[in-house]
């Protein structure tokens, strides 16, 4: 049973108050007019499906019902920490830079 | 000479002998420096595609390379159901296939698969369940799929125990019924396939992982495993949880989320079942062994994972569906439970597939319904790995269609939702 830490309702619940919302930080093509159809497909459909850690979003959907970004190694399942997705996504650029 | 064939004379013979006359079902070679076509995965999927490149295309210097043992993957951990009823034309088609070469399989390649066309029932519990019945029926009839629609009398009547009366929780309104379905023994699918493509000159190399892809030019030149470089031509992926990672090494993005999947066995109990029943609504399917286990499986967790295990509470889902059906397995005690890893697909559809890195090619994105497929799958995977372009039934299934947008949405229509 995984168990996150809610930074909006600052509470440690069980992964059944949550529902999954896959990876985090995809980045929708800026100008998707001008997208080729392969790049759009990939936005759409193509994932990092890492085996390690993962950046993903977890919907706190039987509480505050607010998104969670949630770095989780997805073999381990080991959660190195859960963020509101503006911190998050603070982090998740740290780390790609 | 060591025993070639399983047959009532050898079976008569061994018995006499204390059944120590027995040759190794496939041989253990080393692997070689180089073949003409490498397979990566030794699951059901991966062994049919050697058998059947050796078997129909006559390609004769094969390997299968397995990072494990022989059929330790996903083909030991699946509820071990075949069927065909699938709605849209092309997934319907492609499991026909399957069933079709399943029904002479044990025949063809020696070796007792235990296939049991015992039938397939697939429950409706709300008016729309019964129209989406209904129109799934008439599909696979056009398609010359056997299929019926039955009354939730005529249900009751094939399954007496169980709960069919209007007071449940989720009434029983009908079901699809496809006769001609049932059940294979998992283990046996891959010991059969793996025996016949030793004998006919494939190499079956376990424990060997696969580290890296060996790409010169835009193509593939062989891979790099634990056990040193192994060179070849062409090289097919049937990796089922594992094939983003080897889609990785070439450099390739696939359309997939690996998923746990579990199920659980009881204890062995008399026959009480001796059909599979699977329940989209209540959301759990279940058939008896012939070992006299109830077999037992639903939905995958919603996150992504490669451990080979699951959450507790999709087990008491589980539970609680199948006693929804069957109040009378309530007191039934359960074996084992186990996980598996499954690779699924946005469109709940697999992939088999050239790549963009010529002579690699991917067989993945079964999801939770790969089992069923496998003699199918390894068909036309040996198909295109030997022609370098499609098998006819395997066309819609490229990669190419999520650039396209031609999907084949079988979310709904797989009979069990994902």
């Amino acid at each position: 049973m995984l168990k996150f830490h809610c930074p909006h309702c600052n509470e440690v619940r069980e992964e059944e108050e949550f529902s999954y919302a896959g990876e985090a930080y995809i980045a929708r093509p800026a100008a998707p007019d001008g997208v080729s159809d392969e790049e759009w497909g990939d936005y759409l459909f193509m994932r990092k499906n890492s085996k390690g850690w993962h950046w993903e979003q977890w919907l706190h959907s039987a509480s505050c019902r607010k998104v969670v970004a949630v770095k989780r190694h997805t073999y381990t399942h080991e959660i190195a920490g859960c963020w509101t997705l503006a911190e998050g996504k603070r982090i998740y650029l740290e780390e790609q830079a | 000479m060591p025993q070639k064939n399983y047959s009532l004379w050898s079976l008569l013979k061994q018995g006499f002998q204390r059944q120590e006359g027995w040759d190794q079902a496939w041989r253990s070679p080393e692997p070689k420096a180089s073949y003409d076509v490498i397979i990566v995965g030794a699951g059901g999927h991966g062994l049919a595609t050697a058998y059947y490149l050796a078997k129909e295309h006559g390609i004769k210097n094969i390997a299968v390379i397995e990072k494990g043992y022989l059929g330790g993957g996903n083909t030991a951990r699946n509820t071990t159901i075949v069927r065909s009823n699938y709605l849209w034309d092309e997934a319907a088609m492609l499991y026909e296939h399957s069933l079709k070469l399943w029904e002479g399989l044990s025949q063809e390649i020696n070796f007792n698969v235990m296939f049991s066309q015992r039938g397939v029932f697939n429950l409706g519990h709300t008016l729309q369940d019964m129209r989406d019945i209904e129109r799934r029926v008439n599909a696979n009839l056009m398609n010359d799929i056997d299929a019926q629609v039955l009354t939730a009398a005529e249900v009751k009547e094939h399954i007496p125990m169980i709960d069919a009366s209007p007071n449940a929780r989720y009434p029983i309104m009908g079901a699809s019924y496809q006769p001609r379905a049932g059940v294979a023994r998992h283990d046996a699918v891959a010991w059969g396939f793996a025996r016949a493509a030793s004998n006919l000159g494939v190499d079956i190399i376990e424990q060997c992982e696969v580290t890296g892809m060996l790409i010169e030019g835009g193509r593939i030149r062989g891979v790099e495993t634990s056990r040193g470089t192994i060179r070849a031509d062409r090289v097919g992926c049937v990796a089922s949880g594992h094939s983003s990672t080897l889609a990785k090494m070439a450099g390739i993005r696939l359309p997939l989320e690996s998923h746990p999947l579990q199920a659980f066995v009881s204890e062995s109990l008399k026959p009480v079942l001796h059909t599979v029943v699977m329940s989209n609504a209540v959301h759990g399917y279940v058939s008896q062994s012939d070992k006299g286990e109830l077999v037992i499986g639903a939905g995958i967790d919603s996150y992504l994972s490669y451990a080979q295990r699951g959450s507790p509470h999709i087990i008491e889902h589980t539970a609680a569906a199948i006693i929804e059906l069957f109040p009378m397995f309530s007191r039934v005690r359960m074996n084992r439970q186990w996980g598996g890893i499954v690779d699924v697909s946005p469109d709940a559809c697999p992939i088999i597939s050239k790549t963009k890195i010529k002579g690699l090619y991917f067989n993945c994105g079964w999801g939770t319904g790969g089992f069923k497929a496998t003699p199918g799958s390894g068909n036309v995977f040996a198909h295109t790995i030997a022609n370098d372009h499609a098998h006819p039934l395997n066309e819609a299934f490229a990669l190419d269609r999520f650039h396209s947008g031609h999907l084949i949405d079988e979310h709904g229509a797989a009979g069990v939702a994902h």
